[in-house]
């Protein structure tokens, strides 16, 4: 039987959460309700997030905090590579449900790399807040993404002086990303870059930055930072084929901004 | 937990972590959203959550306790259509019927928000609803011609209309 926990605030939420364990978190319901329905998992405790006053965007000087449970949708229409990149999350009813915090912590599918979004929050240098075993902590997203369970309450960071974002066209709005590169030029003119698609979780491009002065040879040097799956979406060797042009196209585009 | 399905208050039993589709379809015994992919994919469960477009099936009914549920059968009648009603109608907009009830809640939620007839803005809107009659075409022209503000004649039912039309094909 399992316990329904709706806690009404954030402290609440995270005393419920505890260290995880049994803790099914439910906050959008686009990645846990399909499995509810299919019977593949029976939750212990499921943490419904719909109240716990989690959403919404700040932004308090250069810096910008994006609560766990805003909507997927409501990035649309930020600058790239966020932006671009929520734009390009499935169809616009699933981005008004599917929540930040869910899609960042999403880990790879059985037939999708998913997390969608840490392509453009690692370009950004995000920083994650997060609670569980051993209490509140603040990571850089490329820690946390590396973690044990832990319940995301918030993401942040610095806005880029110009960020870009390119894709892989995908053939139906019901699947994930098959591979997107984000990129971002840094208030001091660091270039970051970091891809979604690959197997496991997005990762930052830094063969690539390193020679961020030449797009071609930095598309090339890309595929030395990451390893990608077969899987429903896409083979490991289209990806390979691809992430060169996108990487290409990204830092084009952070070019033409400068 | 208490739900509201086009303007009538229910007070449901179903579990807290049931779907929203099934609560509709299994207990309140609505059944015009659909089961079809059942994991988002396909928009033939889509209902409106206060308004917005949501896919029920992926909504547990926890998190909309209190919230106002329409469903096709709350845009209008069999004699008063809704206009995207009249539309789908008039346009022959649906074939098996099967994505229908998603198509129009979407359509009239874009069009109540101020969609216009832009094809492409129409494809984005109803991105999420496949047809695998593959009747898009005409699907976008009706909801073009909702956006557009085009009037239909409202004394005709959808039973009325398909037979006058008939009619003259034979």
């Amino acid at each position: 039987m399992t316990s329904v926990l709706l806690p009404s605030s954030a402290a609440e939420a995270a005393a419920l959460y505890g260290d995880g364990s049994n803790v099914t978190v439910i906050a959008g319901g686009t990645i846990v309700m399909p499995t509810l329905a299919g019977g593949r998992t029976l939750p212990g405790k499921a943490l419904v997030l719909t109240r716990a006053g989690l959403a919404g965007i700040t932004r308090s000087g250069p810096r910008t905090t994006i609560g766990a449970t805003t909507r997927v949708q409501e990035l649309v229409g930020l600058a790239d590579p966020l932006g671009g990149c929520a734009a390009n999350v499935a169809d616009g009813e699933i981005r008004a449900q599917g929540t930040v915090g869910g899609n960042i912590r999403a880990g790879a599918g059985a037939d999708a790399p998913r997390g969608d979004l840490q392509s453009a929050f690692l370009a950004l240098d995000a920083v994650v807040r997060s609670t569980g075993a051993g209490g509140e902590r603040t990571e850089p997203l490329e820690q946390f993404l590396d973690a044990d369970q832990r319940l995301l309450l918030d993401v942040s960071f610095e806005e880029p002086a110009a960020g870009a974002f390119a894709a892989i066209e995908y053939p139906h709005t019901h699947a994930y990303t098959v591979l997107a590169v984000s990129g971002c030029r840094a208030q001091d003119g660091t270039i970051r870059l970091a891809a979604t698609g690959l197997a496991g979780h997005g990762a930052r491009l830094r063969s690539a930055e390193a020679l961020a002065s030449d797009p071609v040879a930095a598309g090339v040097a890309a595929l030395d930072d990451v390893a990608f799956a077969d899987d429903a979406v896409a083979s490991s060797w289209y990806r390979t084929k691809t992430l060169p042009v996108l990487v290409r196209r990204v830092l084009t585009q952070l070019e033409e901004s400068a | 937990m208490n739900l509201s399905v086009n303007g009538v208050p229910h007070n449901i039993e179903s579990a807290p972590l049931t779907s929203l589709l099934d609560v509709l379809r299994e207990e309140l015994q609505i059944t015009s959203a659909k089961a079809g992919c059942e994991q988002g994919g396909c928009g033939a469960c889509t209902v409106l959550i206060d308004g917005e477009p949501q896919r029920s099936c992926l909504t547990p009914v926890v998190a909309v306790e209190g919230a106002e549920i329409t469903t096709v059968e709350g845009l209008g009648t069999p004699n008063d259509l809704a206009p995207v009603q009249q539309a789908f109608t008039h346009h022959y907009a649906a074939q098996c019927g099967f994505c229908t009830s998603g198509m129009m809640l979407a359509a009239h939620a874009y069009v109540e928000h101020g969609g216009t007839e832009d094809r492409e803005a129409i494809q984005d809107a109803l991105g999420g609803h496949v047809c695998r009659c593959t009747g898009y075409v005409k699907i976008i022209d009706a909801v073009a011609a909702v956006a557009r503000g085009d009037s239909f004649d409202a004394t005709l039912t959808a039973a009325g209309t398909r037979m006058t039309n008939l009619g003259g094909v034979a």
